[in-house]
């Protein structure tokens, strides 16, 4: 196993591994909540509590999870926090507890989650498993904001609930519903890779930074 | 009677899964490469949805009356083993049916549409046969998207895109226009 010091777990999936835009792991939450700014902070603050507590718990736990069910182990771990999540997020914010509906409850199935787990939580100390699920964590909750941002501020005009272009602008509606949803990733995507090719292109520094992730 | 194939229709295209709810994203970036691939994982996935249907309603109504915080730890496991006994009990049976279906089974246990109907089913309060029309809608409804995303590239495959957008940007896009044409079906809403 190659070795990576405890700043690189920490740093690798806030970016350059960004679980969203470049793995394509947790895509269903990351379209389907994100049509304001709100509601993608509240989606990305969940999904990094239950990473982190299920991360930690994994890791502690290894030594007894035998090999042949761990990936239903997992399951049971984080549909564990995922009730915890949902709860709470009743009791403290009933209002975007409904408008996140049963989206909460599908953290459960978010491959990302499953992903670190038999990746990486697995096979590592505790301390560095939760660096690395804080990093995937913040990774995730960066894209889920860049896509509400666009979508908020484009479809409803105002970012966080604060008007922005004044009462005289005509929201592009179709933002906020679902296929503004397929847009914004596409093109933000098609961005992403126009910028790296830029990047890749203007000097020859780091070209194999580019292309990260994938299958991995 | 009305209601049931109301429930379907609604299902099937005015809330379609993928392309409305963005359920079962996943195969759907995956699998929609080919027609004859989108078909039979489009199959699979009725299969499993109306399986799922039947375990939610069951554990809604005789056991999760009393413990309602544990259902979706529940809804997992058992979804998640029943489909498993399922694979087995076909390969024995009807080996024919297990190559249609293959490795799809177990890749969509884990698929978003699957959790998602056993929720959707419980919060709207669907009965066994409300339950059964709206499994069998959901599934016809990802069949669809599949399918005719599938179609969309395999036309698209020769055409003369820019190298930076080929690959998912593409197809999201592609996404976002079909999930644009399938709004035209809320008008089936407000017209009863």
């Amino acid at each position: 196993m190659r070795g990576t010091t405890a700043q690189q777990d920490l740093i690798r999936g806030i970016w350059r591994e960004n679980p969203v835009l470049v793995q394509m792991l947790g895509l269903c939450p990351a379209l389907a909540v994100t049509n304001s700014v709100e509601n993608s902070l509240a989606m990305g603050i969940a999904t990094f509590f239950v990473l982190c507590c299920s991360s930690v718990l994994v890791a502690a736990l290894k030594r007894f999870i035998p090999h042949e069910v761990r990936i239903s182990t997992y399951i049971l771990i984080i549909a564990t926090f995922v009730t915890v999540a949902d709860m709470t997020l009743e009791a403290v914010r009933p209002d975007v507890h409904k408008a996140l509906g049963a989206f909460i409850a599908l953290i459960v199935v978010n491959c990302m989650i499953l992903g670190r787990q038999e990746a990486f939580a697995s096979k590592r100390p505790i301390g560095r498993a939760l660096l690395d699920a804080a990093g995937t964590g913040t990774g995730f909750m960066i894209a889920l904001v860049m896509m509400g941002g666009v979508r908020e501020v484009l479809g409803a005009g105002t970012f966080l609930g604060v008007s922005i272009f004044g009462p005289s602008y005509e929201p592009w509606v179709v933002m906020i519903l679902p296929p503004g949803g397929f847009l914004t990733l596409g093109i933000w995507l098609l961005g992403l890779s126009w910028w790296q090719k830029r990047r890749a292109g203007d000097g020859d520094a780091a070209p194999t930074d580019a292309i990260q992730g994938g299958g991995a | 009677m009305g209601d049931l194939l109301w429930i379907f229709v609604s299902a099937a295209v005015v809330n379609n899964f993928t392309l409305a709810l963005f359920l079962g994203l996943c195969p759907f970036m995956g699998v929609s490469g080919r027609v004859a691939t989108a078909l039979r994982m489009g199959l699979a996935n009725i299969f499993v949805l109306t399986i799922t249907s039947l375990c939610a309603w069951a554990l809604n109504t005789y056991v999760l009356e009393h413990a309602p915080y544990l259902r979706l730890i529940s809804f997992i496991v058992v979804i998640a083993s029943l489909v498993q006994i399922t694979e087995m009990a076909i390969k024995k049976l009807s080996p024919a049916l297990f190559d249609a279906l293959g490795i799809f089974l177990p890749l969509i246990t884990t698929n978003c549409a699957i959790l998602g109907l056993a929720i959707f089913q419980t919060n709207r309060g669907y009965g066994l046969f409300e339950g059964l029309a709206f499994a069998l809608g959901a599934g016809a409804g990802l069949t669809l998207a599949l399918v005719l995303m599938a179609s969309i590239r395999e036309s698209s495959e020769l055409a003369d895109v820019p190298d930076m957008a080929r690959g998912t940007s593409l197809v999201l896009i592609i996404a976002g226009s079909l999930s644009l044409a399938f709004m035209g079906f809320a008008g089936l809403l407000s017209s009863t």
